[in-house]
Formats: structure tokens, C-alpha cells, sequence
């Protein structure tokens, strides 16, 4: 088990957690940063520069689209937007993975029982289908992007969370704490969450790349965000649709997505190597 | 054995009736019906579609009528395509997904099993980082990249592969589906099985049989290859249901008229019935194959046969 | 020329060295002990000798089997010399058997690999090996599974997977520490018997092994030999003050500096204690079944018995940490209610508990200083911090440790520097009663021997009533006033530290007693007086649920549960207690 004050220095002494984190970093600094100093703007649309290749001239850097918008800018916005909505839906998933999972994992016995049976049966299911259905349903609204790719993470994480406290409920100090009678409140705070800590932020890590997933996937349907608005995923499906004509209009956002996921998941393998108890020694 | 396959079975029911349920109320909970978009109706013709469609009845009379045709094969008809009910649709359309899916999945098994043993085998030699480089790009490229990208290059610049599904014949046109929709696969199954191989070739009953001089031909092959299979084996079920997912995109990005492509024109056009029926014929799909995959997993691992 | 010859053997990690320059000889036929702590190099020194180091390892001098090298040998070269000439057994047959495998095919491949036999005559012989280690209905074990045996089944077929090949060199790494004392003595009889010409090496923390089994000794101090010859020689003479500090902490049953009977006011009483757990399926798991036993204020209860024996569980109940199922409980007059979290403050703070595994019993965020602190949080709360750090420093000095430990973590303490601090944690509230629940089993003898003499000191200062909860009897000689011997969950004998070890009245506790491993070389210790293991909890044998293992059972034992009778004070759960 990693103690916390160590876990910054142990971060900075792995090279890939500070190159793939470091990456990651820029794209969302030239993601917020881009658009703002850029003279174009995401909607203005020229229709005497369609299709420009990407260069210096008119500013266009990532050249333009079918409708003589800016694709940079354009860009931007899908990074911002697939940043966002993968944050904050791994927030969700945390929120309610963690909770669950760990009621689950303290409480224990039939409680517990009936819990993961739950999880189990969910987990079964193809929910990607059920979230078109539920977009399908709902129309297409942007809260429920956040909701839907939560409510499938969450599984994951909650299972994860319920393992470790269950395994900490059991651990010795914990008898310990019980004895001298330290409230549930105290010992979960004090004894349960620093040490579920480690596995938590790991598995955060991991969960994003896959919400990003979720959300371009669906917007590459056009299931997801909607026109005006972009994402990566619908700059891709754009991008499908000109690839013979301009191959960088899928290129481009295909190459971002990729690399902002590559990052992602590097970045999430080494902070497991980070956390390994194994490679302590 | 087949005690715990039974149960196992019986396990699958509540999932199963809770998947339909779900899947029901979802789009009957939908604000708005499914005829709203059209050219505005008189109120005669809304009610008349209503009762031919039988939305004029209470939810749980609705759910009945579906839940009794459902259990004889019938999915009801489909909004948009008036001709056809969503079962004749699902029959046209799910041999081709079938077939572009299981060749995607046992492209996935052999290789990423292959490749991912031979990383183990090799660890931290350059054969093994190079592998493990590319496994860890293939599953973060999506699918809806890669097959794009794969024919941009292969089709449309190298001209060496068709492009399209339509107008081509044979194998050939197999080719860039399966290929994009096993490359995750590959990958994932590559990393899980390098991972698992070098935790089996690290545990006391391999060191066992290394002091047994057994040599590792004959320990990968009777020692350390079974259990390094099993999270494999777990990690099909979610591997169907992935494939399945991604055969949605690659057949809208190739043309392929599979279901996936009809589940997506479907979303799109708000054909509740097909969407509905497509949905709940995906899950008992994912849950049936996960179901053999229990068993499967009963089958090889001594301990849990026990139970 | 010696069978196997070590020469300036070391090992290095990175910048640690687990054995340094060894140098060691073994001849054909003989028998010869590796003794050392944890951390000693015995172990590694094994894995060297059959090429098993992890590649990590920096490995030099020269081993050879007569006059094969062994070390920088390929591969194949060595699996060639492997299983045919030198075979090992490891600690752990759970862990060193394939789980996925069944036994007859684990040892026929071992067979096949090494052309030694062919189809059904490998069947054959693997058969054969498996009924001469001592597994009854050999056919049927051939097709079993490891998970289907018992620990010490397993070892035998551990010990039949070695010996298959009949090899010349035989090494037994702590053969027998993961198993119950009666099974222990068991395995070592059956090793002793079997090996026929084959030598042994056998390594071990445990000098009563070495004293019973092996010729020859050798005893390594962090990676360094410090001494090796007979066995009789080195326990009569030890040349190094290592081998005689190690013999010195040795746990003997013949010691005779052992505590007196008290007589303070009792403390704690416990009448008709069962606990039972809920299994997987309906089945109960009945854990303890009605013990009686009473505390006495500056007391040693040793609570003793093998595994499944329900000695934790008594101890865990009586605390509040798992519900009693029925009986009663009193702490100074007042019944005990509920679970610990529920119970009145007075009897949260007067009883306290001290577990098996120092650094698990530690929460690995917290420093030395909370971690030891915290019982004062929650029954002085109004306490200064100031006030609180100076008790916390207190009782670390009281436990031998200095300020310079308040910062640190658990992970950098020592096992005896953890178990130091999880007694202060224990301490600092000024606890009547402290549970040790196998406090020293996973320390060195040494370290042991020291956390015992702590525990004594804070008796004798402070009056505490000990509970401690044991499986190893040769600790028990030293340290209790009484014990209590328990099988399958129930009271079989409470005596007197005296009347027990001087004049055992339990068919089961003189079993125990015999098996026990004596550290010395004339007398003869560790014999297997009793056949089989301890039956399942969840099938328990009708009656007597000792009967199938006593050797004095009458068709009485299977059918009635036995009373206690009282003899000379000593408490026996026994029907033929009177006439044996």
C-alpha cells in the first residue's frame, strides 16, 4: 500500500505518466487558449473558401470545412466539448460508483449479496443500445449524454471500490478502531477511504478515455452533440463524409481523438504502476 | 457441471424479463410520439394510427400485447418501414452482422491470444514493448477511426482494397470490415493475455514445475496456458457486446446492410417499434453468449465447478 | 566427491545481499538442516542451487552436483539435472501445486517429461508413489484436484511429486510451516521414512525440526554461515553467539522457569460461549461450542489448539467483534452486551487486542503517532494534543521504542518494531484485559522471545490479565498460568501451566504434546501419536468429535458428547479421562 505523500514524487519519477499527462495538459491549454486568440469564431461560415487546405493562409491552420468554417477553431471546441463531457461523466460514475461500492463492500452479507447481483445483471447488458434508445427517446439532450455514460461507468468502479472494502473491512487495524470503539463514520474517513484512495484515482484515470469513447461514438451517429455545437466525434463523421475530396477533415479531428485517448489511457496505465504496491520495493 | 449450467440458465431469466421491461418503459416514457414530425394530422387520423398501433390502450395492456407477441417471435411492425414487421427486418439483416461479427471475434481470439502470449514470453525485449506499443494504439484508436482512416488509405490512396460493400463481391470486400472491427479486439485481448500469461508464469505451481524440469513448452502448454486463458474467457462477454457496438458503426461507415446499420437508420428516424425490437434482440444476444461464457468458465477452472 | 557442493555462493539485489560468500557441502545419503531467521538467505540459497532466482537476481561463486555446474548452467542443461537427480518441496503445497491440474497428471507428466515411464505404466507408478506417501484410496486422489485435498494431503502429494523420480538430493524449504503441529509431525515422519537413500536438505526456522530430523546443520546469520556441524555438536556447543542466541530463544517444553498459579480477583467470566458463522448456502459453521472459562485479574490464559480449533473465534466474540450466539459474558461484574461499538465505554477501554500480523494491524497511511493516538480520541477527547502526544511518547518508551519512531509509517517498521507499536496502541488506555491473538507467530525467535519478555514486564507493572491465543505449545511452557485446549471448538482440557505439560489428561493434548519439535538433539520430540487431519467444521464427527483420531476411542465416544469432569483441578472433556 502507497502512502499519499509519496505518490507525487513516485508520479514525477515516471516518465510516462509526466509525457502522457504533459501532452494532455497542452492539448487543453491550445484547446481553451486556440480559439480565443484565433479571428475566426466556430458558427461564421464562408462559402468563397470551402474546403481550404490547412496552412497559413486566411489563418485557417487546420484549413477549412465544407461550409468555410474555421476547422481549427472548430477543433477546439470538439476537444473542449469531449474533455467536458468525459470529465464530468467520470465524475458521475465516480460519485455513484464509489458510493455504492462502498456501502456495498462495509455493509456486507445479504445487503452486499443483492447489491452485486444487481451490478451483475446490469453488466450483462449491451448499454450502449440502451443510451441510442434512451437518445432515441429523449431527444438528443446534452445533460443526458453526462447521465448515460455515467450510468455505464459506474459499474466498473463500483465493483472495484466494493472488492477493496471489503478486503479493508476484514484488514486487522480495522478491528482495531472497532474495538476502542471509533464511530463507522471515523473509520470509514479514517481507515477505508485513504487506503481506497490509490485504486479510486487509477481507475478515474481509465474511466475517462472510455466516456470519451462513449461520447464520440455517439456523436459520430449524430446521436450525441448537435449542430452547431461539435465534438471530435462529430468533426469525425464530418470528416468521413469529404474524406476523398479533404482528407483532412478527417484526419485532422481522427488524429486529436486518438492522441488525446492514447494519452489518456498511458496516462492511466502508469499511474497503476504508480499506485502497485509490487513495484514498491 | 450441468447442475451449474442450469442455474446458471435460470440466472439469465430475471436479466432477460428486466431487459425487456427496461427497454419498454424507455420508449413509451418518450415525450411525444413517434408520428409527431410528420405533416400535422387531423386529430381523426392521430387517433385512428393510435389504435392501429394500439397507443390508445393503458401502458401495462400495451406491455402485455408486446410481451405475448414478443415470447411467439413477434416484434410488432415497424413505423416507418410499413411493410415489414421488425422480426422480417431482424432475419434479413442479422446474417450478415453474424458473419462480419464472429469473423472479427476469432480474428481477435487467435491473434491478440497469439501475440499476447509471445509479448509474455518474451517480456521487456523489443518484440514485446513493439507489441505492446501497438496493442495499447489499437485500443485507444476507436473503431469509427480506424475503419475511416483504413479505407482512406488502403481504398481510396493504395486503391488496393474495395472501398464499398455494394458492387463488390467475395471475400475481398470482407476484408477492411472484419479488420477494423477486430483491431480493439486484437489489442485488448493481446494486453490481457500478456498480463495474465506473465501472473501465471510468476505463481509457485509454475515455479513447481520449472524445478520439476519440465522446460516452457511443457509448462506453457500443461501449466500455465489454461489459467492464463480465464481472463480471456471473462473478457468475452464484454468483447461481444463491443463488437457488436462497433459492427453499428462499421457497417454505416462501409455500407453494409447488417443490422447495425438499420439500428442506427432506425434511431435516426425514430422507428420506436425497430429501435425497441433491435435492442431487446441485442441484449438476449449478449446475454445468451455471456451465459456460455459462464459455463465455458465453469468448465475450465476446477474450483468453481465445485460450487 | 560431495553429492552437492556450494562454493563463495552470493547473492545480490540492486544493492541489498541476500546470501554472501556460502560455502557448504552435502554427501550422498546424509541429512543436513539450514537454519536461519526470516531474512537469513535459506531460501534463496535453494532457489540457487535449481537455477529458480528470479533474473533480477546477481548470483556468483560455483554450485555443482558432483561434477555438473549448476549455476550459469543452460536451461536445458539443468532440466536435465532437475526433478531426475534433485527435486524440491515448498512451503506451501496450496500455492505450489496447480490448482487447475488434477495430481495424478501433474506427477505423470513429470514422468513423461523425463522418459522415465510411458502410458499406463506412468499411471501406474504415480499411483504407487501416491499410496506410499500415505494418501489413502490412491486411485481416487489421482484424479482429484489440489483444492479437494487437505493441507497436509497435499504435501503428501507435494512430497510424492518429489520423490517420484527417486532424485539423489532431496530440499524441503520449511516443509511443514504452513501445516498444524500434528500434521507437521506427520509430514517429517513420513520425509524421514521414504527418502530411503535420497539426501536431504532440509531448511527451516525451527531448531526442534533440525534437532529431530537432520545430521548435520548449518546456521546462516543475513546471508552468512556462522556455523555448521553435527547437530548434536552444535547443540551441546555453540561456537557462534548467533547459534547460541538462537538457541537460547528456542521455545522449550522442558524449561523450568515457569509462571506460578495466581489468585486475583476474577475478572472476566465466560459461561456457555458459542459463536457460528453463516456459510456460503444454508450451512452454519458452528465455530465454538459452550466454553466456559474464567479470568483472573494478573493472569496468562494460553487459549491453544490447531486450525479450525475456534480458539480466535472464542477470543474475537468475548471482545464484541463477532456476535456471540449464546452464552454470557461479564467483565468486572457487569454482563456484556452487543458488539464492541455498542458496549459501555468502561468495558471498550478495559479490553484490548493484539493481532498475528504486526504491519497488517497498522493502517499503512497513518503515522506512528496516530496510529497509536487514536483510542485516546475517542475516550478523552477533551484532551490537549499536547497531553495526548505525551501519552503517546509514554507508552512507546514504555514498549521500547523512541521519539524518532512518531513520524514514521508502518511500512518502515520492522515486524518487532510494528508489534511494539500495536501493543502501545493496545496499552495506552490502560487496558485489564489484553488479547494476543497469535502475537509472536509471525516473528523470529529472537524477536519473540523479546516481545515476550515486554508483554511479562507490563504484567508484573501494571497487573493486565493476558489472554493468548496460540497454536504453538512450546510458547505456551513459558509464559501462561493456565491454558485451555480446544479441537473443533470445544473445551477439551483446562489446566494448570503445570498440570497440563506434567500430566496431560486429554487423549488430544498429549497428542499435541508429543508432536511438539524439542530443540535438542537427545531427546525425542515431534512424533505423530494421531493419524489424519482435523475433520471439516461443517461435518463434525458425531459424540466425541475427537473420537476418529483417538487411539483410546470406545463405540461411547461416537455417540455421546463427552462432559467435563473436574481431576485434580485440571477441567477434561473426556469419557474415558478417569481410566487412561
Amino acid at each position: 500500500m502507497t502512502t499519499l505523500f509519496n505518490i507525487w514524487r513516485r508520479m514525477r519519477e515516471n516518465r510516462a505518466v509526466m509525457v502522457s499527462g504533459g501532452i494532455l495538459i497542452g492539448i487543453v491549454i491550445v484547446a481553451i487558449v486556440g480559439p480565443l486568440i484565433s479571428p475566426h469564431d466556430y458558427l461564421q461560415t464562408n462559402f468563397d473558401n470551402l474546403l481550404q487546405r490547412p496552412g497559413t493562409a486566411g489563418f485557417h491552420l487546420f484549413g477549412t470545412d465544407d461550409l468555410g468554417r474555421d476547422l481549427f477553431v472548430r477543433s477546439m471546441l470538439g476537444v473542449q466539448i469531449t474533455i467536458v463531457v468525459a470529465v464530468v461523466a467520470s465524475v458521475v460514475s465516480l460519485v455513484i460508483g464509489v458510493m455504492y461500492g462502498a456501502v456495498a463492500g462495509y455493509v456486507g452479507g445479504r445487503v452486499d449479496a443483492i447489491m452485486m447481483r444487481f451490478v451483475d445483471t446490469l453488466y450483462a447488458l449491451p448499454f450502449i443500445f440502451f443510451v441510442i434508445l434512451l437518445m432515441v427517446a429523449f431527444e438528443r439532450n446534452f445533460l443526458l449524454i453526462f447521465v448515460a455514460i455515467g450510468a455505464i461507468n459506474w459499474l466498473d468502479m463500483a465493483r472495484i471500490v466494493r472488492g477493496q472494502t471489503l478486503s479493508l473491512r476484514e484488514r486487522e487495524f480495522v478491528d482495531a478502531a472497532r474495538l476502542t470503539g471509533v464511530s463507522t463514520a471515523a473509520i470509514i474517513m479514517r481507515h477505508i477511504a485513504p487506503n481506497l484512495l490509490g485504486v479510486v484515482i487509477v481507475y478515474v484515470t481509465l474511466t475517462i478515455p472510455q466516456a470519451i469513447l462513449v461520447e464520440s461514438f455517439l456523436s459520430f451517429l449524430g446521436l450525441g452533440i448537435q449542430e452547431p455545437q461539435t465534438s471530435l466525434g462529430a468533426l469525425v463523421d464530418a470528416g468521413v463524409n469529404q474524406m476523398e475530396g479533404a482528407s483532412w477533415m478527417l484526419l485532422i479531428p481522427a488524429g486529436l481523438l486518438a492522441t488525446i485517448l492514447l494519452c489518456f489511457n498511458f496516462f492511466g496505465d502508469a499511474m497503476r504502476d504508480v499506485f502497485d504496491s509490487r513495484s514498491e520495493r | 457441471m450441468l447442475k451449474y449450467a442450469l442455474l446458471r440458465l435460470l440466472g439469465a431469466i430475471p436479466t432477460l424479463l428486466l431487459v425487456i421491461v427496461l427497454a419498454f418503459l424507455m420508449v413509451h416514457a418518450a415525450p411525444g410520439g413517434p408520428f409527431d414530425d410528420e405533416r400535422v394530422l387531423s386529430a381523426e387520423i392521430e387517433a385512428n394510427i393510435a389504435a392501429a398501433y394500439h397507443l390508445d390502450e393503458p401502458l401495462h395492456r400495451q406491455f402485455y400485447r408486446y410481451f405475448a407477441g414478443l415470447l411467439q417471435g413477434d416484434l410488432g411492425p415497424s413505423y416507418r418501414y410499413r411493410d415489414h414487421t421488425v422480426s422480417e427486418l431482424i432475419g434479413t439483416a442479422f446474417p450478415i452482422s453474424l458473419k462480419l461479427g464472429t469473423m472479427a471475434m476469432l480474428l481477435a481470439v487467435v491473434f491478440g491470444v497469439a501475440a499476447g502470449s509471445f509479448a509474455a514470453l518474451r517480456r521487456n525485449t523489443l518484440p514485446d514493448r513493439s507489441v505492446m506499443a501497438f496493442a495499447m494504439t489499437g485500443i485507444s484508436i476507436p473503431v469509427f477511426v480506424i475503419a475511416p482512416v483504413l479505407v482512406l488509405l488502403l481504398a481510396v490512396k493504395l486503391q488496393w482494397l474495395p472501398a464499398g460493400w455494394s458492387g463488390n463481391e467475395g471475400a475481398a470486400r470482407f476484408l477492411l470490415p472484419v479488420i477494423a472491427l477486430a483491431l480493439p479486439q486484437v489489442a485488448y485481448i493481446a494486453r490481457l493475455t500478456r498480463a495474465s500469461m506473465i501472473d501465471v508464469l510468476a505463481s509457485d505451481f509454475v515455479r513447481t514445475a520449472r524445478a520439476q524440469g519440465l522446460g516452457t513448452t511443457a509448462i506453457v502448454r500443461y501449466h500455465a496456458l489454461k489459467p492464463a486463458m480465464l481472463p480471456v474467457l471473462s473478457y468475452m462477454g464484454p468483447a461481444i457486446a463491443a463488437i457488436l457496438t462497433g459492427s453499428v458503426v462499421v457497417e454505416e461507415i462501409f455500407g453494409i446492410p447488417g443490422l447495425g446499420q438499420f439500428f442506427v437508420r432506425a434511431a435516426l428516424n425514430r422507428d420506436y417499434t425497430l429501435v425497441l425490437g433491435i435492442v431487446i434482440f441485442y441484449a438476449t444476444l449478449v446475454i445468451l453468449l455471456n451465459l456460455v461464457v459462464d459455463i465455458l468458465y465453469g468448465a475450465i477452472d476446477p474450483r468453481i465447478r465445485q460450487r | 566427491m560431495s553429492l552437492l557442493s556450494v562454493a563463495g555462493l552470493t547473492i545480490r539485489y540492486d544493492d541489498a545481499i541476500a546470501v554472501n560468500g556460502l560455502s557448504f557441502a552435502i554427501e550422498k545419503g546424509e541429512s543436513v538442516g539450514l537454519v536461519g531467521e526470516s531474512g537469513s538467505g535459506k531460501s534463496q540459497t535453494a532457489l540457487a542451487i535449481l537455477g529458480l532466482l528470479p533474473a533480477q537476481a546477481d548470483v556468483s561463486g560455483d554450485i555443482r552436483f558432483e561434477k555438473t555446474a549448476l549455476l550459469g548452467a543452460s536451461e536445458r542443461a539443468l532440466d536435465s539435472v532437475r526433478a531426475q537427480r534433485l527435486a524440491i518441496v515448498f512451503q506451501d503445497p496450496a500455492q505450489a501445486l496447480n490448482p487447475f491440474v488434477r495430481i495424478g497428471q501433474q506427477l505423470r507428466r513429470i514422468l513423461l517429461q523425463h522418459g522415465l515411464a510411458e502410458g499406463a505404466q506412468a499411471q501406474a507408478r504415480v499411483i504407487d508413489m501416491l499410496r506410499r506417501v500415505g494418501l489413502s484410496d490412491p486411485e481416487r486422489q489421482y484424479r482429484a484436484y489440489p483444492h479437494q485435498l487437505s493441507g497436509g494431503m497435499r504435501q503428501r502429494a507435494m512430497i510424492a511429486s518429489a520423490l517420484i523420480t527417486e532424485p539423489e538430493l532431496l530440499i524441503a524449504d520449511e516443509p511443514t510451516t504452513a501445516l498444524d503441529v500434528t500434521v507437521q509431525a506427520q509430514i517429517l515422519e513420513l520425509l524421514e521414512d521414504i527418502r530411503k537413500d535420497t539426501a536431504l536438505l532440509l531448511i527451516t526456522h525451527d531448531l526442534g525440526v533440525v534437532a529431530g530430523h537432520c545430521e548435520r546443520m548449518l546456521v546462516l546469520k543475513q546471508g552468512e554461515l556462522v556455523e555448521q556441524g553435527a547437530t548434536r555438536d552444535v547443540f551441546a556447543r555453540p561456537q557462534h553467539e548467533h547459534t547460541a542466541r538462537l538457541l537460547a530463544a528456542a521455545p522449550r517444553l522442558d524449561r523450568t522457569d515457569i509462571p506460578t498459579t495466581t489468585t486475583g480477583a476474577e475478572l472476566l467470566t465466560i459461561k456457555g460461549a458459542s459463536v457460528s458463522y453463516r456459510e456460503t448456502g444454508h450451512a452454519r459453521l458452528q465455530a465454538v461450542r459452550d466454553v466456559d472459562l474464567t479470568i483472573r485479574a494478573g493472569e496468562t490464559v494460553a487459549l491453544v489448539g490447531e486450525s479450525g480449533s475456534g480458539k480466535s473465534s472464542l477470543a474475537r466474540a468475548v471482545l464484541g467483534l463477532v456476535p456471540l450466539q449464546s452464552g454470557r459474558v461479564a467483565f468486572c461484574g457487569t454482563a456484556l452486551e452487543g458488539l464492541a461499538q455498542d458496549r459501555a465505554t468502561a468495558v471498550r477501554r478495559g479490553m484490548q487486542l493484539v493481532f498475528q500480523d504486526p504491519v497488517g494491524s497498522l493502517n499503512p497511511q497513518m503515522r506512528v503517532a496516530n496510529i497509536v493516538a487514536e483510542p485516546l480520541l475517542v475516550h478523552e477527547p477533551d484532551a490537549s494534543a499536547d497531553t495526548r502526544q505525551q501519552q503517546v511518547i509514554a507508552i512507546l518508551e514504555k514498549t521500547g521504542l523512541g521519539e524518532e519512531f512518531l513520524e514514521r509509517y508502518p511500512h518502515e517498521l520492522s515486524g518487532g518494531e510494528a508489534q511494539r507499536v500495536a501493543i502501545a496502541r493496545a496499552l495506552i488506555l490502560k487496558p485489564k484485559v489484553l488479547v494476543c491473538d497469535e502475537a509472536v507467530a509471525a516473528l523470529d525467535g529472537t524477536v519473540r522471545e523479546q516481545i515476550l519478555a515486554l508483554l511479562h514486564e507490563v504484567q508484573i507493572d501494571s497487573g493486565l490479565s493476558i489472554v493468548f491465543i496460540t497454536h504453538d505449545l512450546s510458547v505456551v511452557r513459558g509464559i501462561s498460568h493456565r491454558v485451555l485446549v480446544m479441537y473443533m471448538g470445544a473445551l477439551v482440557e483446562l489446566a494448570d501451566n503445570n498440570a497440563l505439560f506434567e500430566q496431560p489428561r486429554h487423549p488430544y493434548t498429549r497428542a499435541l504434546l508429543a508432536a511438539v519439535p524439542v530443540p535438542d538433539p537427545e531427546r525425542a520430540g515431534g512424533k505423530a501419536t494421531l493419524a489424519g487431519e482435523v475433520p471439516s467444521a461443517l461435518a463434525p464427527p458425531s459424540g466425541c468429535t475427537f473420537h476418529p483420531r483417538c487411539p483410546h476411542a470406545r463405540d461411547i465416544c461416537k455417540t455421546e458428547i463427552p462432559e467435563q469432569r473436574t481431576i485434580n483441578s485440571t477441567t477434561v472433556a473426556c469419557h474415558r479421562a478417569e481410566e487412561i
